[in-house]
């Protein structure tokens, strides 16, 4: 018949009562695609019933996979009314064929996906059930980290200075070089924009105004978060939630060391110095890149800019950037050190959780810079 | 004469200035199950990765089913890594998809199937590896460390390998679990005709299922049956035999 050590073929032929099929060749998983559609066409294309005999005599080679084809057209004939036989088993396969015929297998159903417009519906549902009940705990781990905070304030000694200062290092001074140059580029774009304008007016001189006040009222702090967000929010939650995938956080609470003290608290403790500093740096940064260009491109002396800018802002601006900036440390801190606790086992919900835990803290800024927008314009700030 | 499963030669391997495997020769013939052992640091689970290509080697020659590593391109490298399957200690599911998804993952990436053939191909595999038919819906993080183990076995037996790699295949396991982790590998072995190479602690498992013992002693791989190692007069290996727990787990042996 056909060549030994080709690849696999499956032939079916009725003889008066009997149905034969014979199956030959490499019965593998190379060839099994083929062998599959072969097969699928013989069993459905067999109709009626009777016996019905596979010869395997001409097979050359079988796997499991082969085993499984041989054994899926033995049930669907039998399926279909025929009484079956396997005839000529080579040997050598026989201990895989009864193993695989010995099989209980569930092979499951294709999934049945509900229609589009009842998928979005329930998506929506558990998304906003889920979001509602994020922001619940999220709230309560605020308050057990304002408590952690309370117990350090009374005993001053259980604050860890090292992991402190270390954290300080990390995302303060590392900080620095990014936080300076987004400011100053930040600064360059504004007074071009600006001047360009307001000169329409012929008031290119309040773009210093313009800088001065958006710099360190808004821009200056807010885009210092959003960085420091990205930049070591995400860090928090990746290097807890590694901890908690090595059962570094378990081991932690057997030894009686209680997490928010030993993990959250240094790290919040250090976003909040940080922040404030950053964001000091980035406002000189932005004003002094904003000045630049007021320089070269409107003609003002160094000196002008400067006077310009003193009768333009005054100290409550500066306050009242600044006074943002331990707030917004302290949810981005918690909000990745939240995320970080929450990493359940496998590697993939460390790198959903900090993608959460970023998203989760730059959405919070913006809403508590909004608020602090509105408190400020009824305070008369 | 048979080609050997695998054939090591001259194996040199170096971390700097420090040198783990120095002319190492090691032969694994076909349709055996070759236990590797020794001390922590003798470079076992570096030796399963230069057989299997994740490593190079320093200096030697190593033959997998008659191919020299050194020597193959892509389109074999990836050919002769059709015919090896591999359970990692941890078993390594791929953790963002299901347990049958995992066993498909290989099928997928290598086989034009289609999806319907897919889900019996791991259907089977799962029932093979005795994992209850429920277990293909679940992710890795929902099921034991066993059923992991488990499902890292279907899965590296998806492609119907020739040879198959066991690292640490019971740690982990209870002594029951891990009897019974034995009994199916050599049962697997049995009816599908593999070569097994495995690294193992667990002298149960050595006695029970390998037919030779390569023991890592020396820079060197010393082979024999198990009761040749036992005779030996190296010293490691009298303390790795002669320990109260490897006396325990010889005197089943009678």
């Amino acid at each position: 018949m056909a060549d030994q050590e080709g690849p696999g073929w499956l032939t079916s032929e009725r003889r008066a009562e009997l149905l034969q099929l014979t199956a030959g060749g490499r019965w593998t998983l190379a060839d099994l695609a083929k062998l599959d559609r072969e097969s699928r066409a013989v069993t459905t294309g067999s109709g009626g019933g009777g016996r019905a005999r596979i010869d395997l005599a001409q097979l050359t080679a079988l796997d499991t996979a082969g085993a499984w084809l041989v054994h899926r057209i033995e049930q669907a004939l039998e399926a279909r009314g025929w009484q079956v036989e396997l005839a000529g088993v080579p040997p050598q396969h026989q201990g895989l064929l009864t193993g695989v015929q010995r099989l209980e297998l569930a092979v499951p159903a294709q999934p049945v996906r509900p229609n589009g417009v009842v998928r979005l519906v329930a998506r929506l549902g558990r998304g906003t059930i889920a979001a509602g009940r994020k922001l619940l705990h999220l709230l309560s781990f605020f308050g057990e980290a304002a408590l952690a905070f309370g117990r350090v304030l009374l005993h001053p000694g259980r604050l860890r200075l090292t992991s402190l200062t270390h954290h300080l290092e990390q995302t303060c001074l590392n900080a620095l070089p990014i936080v300076g140059l987004i400011a100053f580029l930040l600064g360059i774009v504004m007074a071009y924009q600006g001047a360009d304008q307001l000169r329409r007016f012929g008031a290119e001189i309040f773009t210093v105004d313009l800088l001065g006040i958006s710099i360190m009222r808004e821009i200056g702090i807010l885009m210092t978060a959003i960085v420091v967000a990205g930049r070591s929010g995400s860090a928090f939650t990746a290097e807890i939630g590694a901890m908690q995938v090595n059962e570094e956080i378990d081991a932690l609470r057997t030894i009686g060391l209680d997490p928010m003290e030993v993990l959250v608290l240094p790290r919040a403790l250090a976003l909040m110095i940080a922040l404030p500093l950053l964001g000091f740096f980035a406002v000189l940064a932005g004003l002094f890149g904003g000045g630049l260009m007021a320089v070269l491109a409107l003609d003002l002396s160094p000196a002008q800019f400067l006077t310009q800018l003193q009768s333009a802002v005054s100290p409550a601006h500066f306050w009242v950037g600044m006074i943002k900036a331990p707030v917004f440390a302290f949810m981005i801190a918690l909000v990745g050190c939240y995320e970080g606790l929450n990493v359940t086992g496998s590697a993939e919900s460390v790198g959903r959780l900090t993608t959460q835990s970023v998203v989760v803290s730059i959405f919070l800024v913006i809403v508590v810079d909004a608020m602090f927008s509105i408190l400020f314009s009824y305070l008369g700030v | 004469m048979v080609t050997p499963a695998i054939r090591i030669e001259g194996l040199r391997t170096e971390f700097g200035p420090q040198v783990v495997h120095a002319e190492l020769d090691l032969e694994v013939r076909q349709g055996e199950v070759l236990g590797i052992v020794g001390g922590s640091g003798t470079g076992k689970s570096v030796l399963l990765r230069e057989i299997l290509g994740l490593m190079r080697p320093a200096a030697g020659r190593i033959e997998v089913l008659g191919r020299d590593l050194a020597e193959l391109d892509d389109g074999e490298r990836r050919r002769l890594q059709g015919r090896q399957g591999v359970l990692f200690q941890q078993g390594a599911l791929f953790s963002s998809l299901t347990v049958a998804e995992n066993v498909q993952a290989p099928l997928r990436e290598r086989e034009r199937l289609s999806e319907a053939l897919l889900r019996e191909l791991a259907a089977l595999k799962l029932a093979l590896v005795g994992l209850p038919p429920d277990a293909g819906a679940k992710f890795p993080a929902q099921i034991s460390g066993g059923m992991k183990k488990r499902a890292g076995l279907a899965r590296a037996l998806a492609l119907d390998p020739e040879i198959l790699f066991l690292d640490e295949p019971t740690a982990g396991l209870d002594p029951i679990g891990a009897a019974a982790f034995d009994r199916l590998i050599r049962e697997l072995q049995q009816s599908l005709g593999l070569t097994v190479v495995m690294v193992t602690h667990d002298l149960d498992s050595l006695q029970a299922i390998c037919d030779r013992v390569a023991a890592l002693v020396d820079k060197r791989a010393m082979v024999g049956s198990l009761a040749e190692l036992r005779a030996a007069e190296h010293p490691w290996l009298q303390a790795y035999f002669g320990g109260v727990r490897g006396r325990a787990a010889l005197a089943a042996e009678g």
